[in-house]
């Protein structure tokens, strides 16, 4: 289970995070939507514990994130895997270089077995025979899903994905939904998923929260969530240019 | 008008601010140099790319460093009738100030400027980030192998470029003054002691290590994308530049007064 409990965090006095609470249950998908520049990969890496925030605690099965020395930190970090936004591989290396990096780095199985995680954990991501290339070499898509190998390659706990399916083609946005779907089904994965896709949220979501001015400000089943009464959320999930949102812009101009 | 004034304070304060970043990483370098796993390949790597790889560029900047050393020698002391010093002149400001300084300024434009390249746009990419996620330490990957690699490769062009720089004078003497090889030989050698090669390569030593450290910091403290890195990469260079320089000045007087 994965607790967050009033969260702040400001960048040069501009507040990113204000008091955000949220609880994602064990073996669930959360999924955090909110408009571009709104801090949902700075909640993430709090998540992880790249980021320390200025106020609030994280809990991930009992144990406090945000006070954890680098040791047990690490060690927690070895049960979760994180996607970025870009990818972020390792440009040095090659794809089964990446994919292993966990495994390999922490010196944690022998190599045939090594091996056969990393040709597995590409498979799942429908991208066998490409071991060999460098990530300069992969397409927008074949970056994202070399990403996922890596995380799920450490067999993790938990999972954080930030924007799996920005900026993939629709079907590869849908192969991404239904292989995060099979993760939280078969191996019971605990997920949170920040995207602005909401065809994606609606399909693998158990709980979807809305991240608006720092905070949560509804959060509830994907139906709730499309039923919702919330003028800020309708006009998000509906995407619709005039509405509360762009009035508070047009008042505190963009950030 | 005001602001004008304030400039400078606050290009102090930005170079305090660096200064004290600077020894922050250099704690937690050596910290986790002592840390294991210790992976010899990511540093013998390391040592490749900015030793062996440099070779070619230090091999002609230190043979055209000794023979306008030997040029420049011969024009004053023709003027005495001492040539035959030549030698002794050109081998000890070889070993002395010009190569460790040469070989420091070209690793640094080099080797050092890449490093902080690499870095930053790893920083701009989240990489450093994905490397916390999966549990690694981002000095111990990237900082320690590229600290040591350094720290030892720098001496090791120094006495190499110490070497080419006296072949090239030695060139200029044989060719052109008339000096013959063996005398050329026993002047280099009688006029060098071993407190002339030490204080080179200590010097040497302690440029590599500050090229790897200013190179990782900046590349670390990339803010702003590509543009960024850029930015990073002219001011590591310029940062290196000045340090090698102010601190062979310190080192040279160190030397001068406790071993006169
Ligand atoms: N390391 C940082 N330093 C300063 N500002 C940051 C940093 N990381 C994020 N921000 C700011 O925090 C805000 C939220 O960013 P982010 O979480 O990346 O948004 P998104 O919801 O699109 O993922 C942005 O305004 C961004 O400029
Ligand atoms: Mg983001």
């Amino acid at each position: 289970m994965i607790e967050i409990i009033e969260l702040s965090k400001s960048f040069n006095n501009h507040k990113v995070l204000d008091n955000l609470s949220l609880r994602v249950d064990k073996g669930s998908t959360c999924v955090v939507i909110g408009r571009s520049g709104c801090g949902k990969s700075v909640l993430l890496k709090h998540i992880i514990g790249i980021l320390k925030p200025d106020k609030g605690k994280i809990f991930i099965d009992g144990k406090e994130v945000t006070t954890l020395k680098e040791k047990e930190l690490n060690q927690l970090r070895l049960k979760i895997g994180m996607v970025f936004q870009g990818g972020a591989l390792f440009d040095s290396l090659t794809v089964e270089e990446n994919v292993g990096f966990g495994l390999t780095e922490h010196n944690q199985i022998k190599s045939e077995e090594l091996e056969e995680r990393i040709n597995e954990s590409l498979r799942l991501v429908g991208l066998e025979g490409i071991k060999h290339l460098m990530p300069s070499e992969l397409s927008g898509g074949m970056k994202k899903r070399v990403a996922l190998a890596r995380a799920i390659c450490i067999r993790p706990e938990i999972i954080l994905y930030d924007e799996p399916t920005t900026g993939v083609d629709p079907i590869t946005a849908d192969g991404i939904n239904t292989l995060i779907r099979n993760l939280h089904d078969k191996l019971k994965v605990t997920s949170i998923v920040v995207t602005h896709d909401m065809k994606s949220a609606y399909k693998i979501a158990d709980k979807i929260a809305m991240l608006y001015q720092g905070r949560i400000i509804a959060e509830g089943s994907p139906s709730q969530i499309q039923n919702t009464d919330n003028p800020v959320v309708y006009q998000f999930i509906n995407g619709l240019a005039e509405g509360p949102i762009t009035e508070m812009e047009a008042v505190y101009g963009l950030w | 008008m005001k602001e004008n004034i304030l400039i400078p304070v606050k290009k102090i304060i930005a170079f305090l601010y660096m200064l004290g970043g600077l020894v922050n990483l250099i704690i937690q370098t050596f910290y986790w140099i002592f840390i294991p796993p210790f992976k010899k390949e990511r540093i013998l790597y390391q040592a490749k790319r900015a030793g062996f790889d440099s070779l070619p560029l230090i091999s002609l900047i230190a043979l055209f460093i000794g023979i306008i050393m030997a040029l420049q020698t011969a024009y004053q002391l023709q003027r005495l009738g001492s040539e035959m010093y030549i030698a002794s002149i050109v081998a000890l400001s070889l070993v002395r100030e010009l190569g460790p300084v040469i070989t420091a300024l070209v690793v640094a434009g080099r080797v050092g400027a890449a490093i902080t390249a690499e870095i930053g746009s790893m920083q701009v990419t989240e990489q450093i980030d994905a490397l916390q996620t999966l549990a690694t330490n981002p000095i111990k990957y990237l900082v320690v192998p590229r600290f040591l690699a350094l720290s030892f490769m720098v001496p090791i062009l120094t006495l190499y470029a110490d070497i080419v720089g006296i072949f090239g004078g030695y060139l200029i003497c044989f060719l052109k003054l008339n000096v013959s090889s063996s005398m050329y030989l026993n002047l280099t050698f009688d006029s060098l002691l071993f407190k002339d090669l030490f204080s080179g390569l200590f010097k040497a030593f302690f440029f590599g290590m500050i090229i790897a450290l200013v190179s990782c910091y900046e590349g670390f403290n990339v803010e702003g994308g590509a543009e960024g890195v850029g930015r990073a990469t002219t001011r590591a260079v310029v940062t290196t530049f000045i340090l090698i320089i102010a601190c062979d000045c310190f080192f040279t007087a160190l030397f001068y007064f406790i071993f006169p």
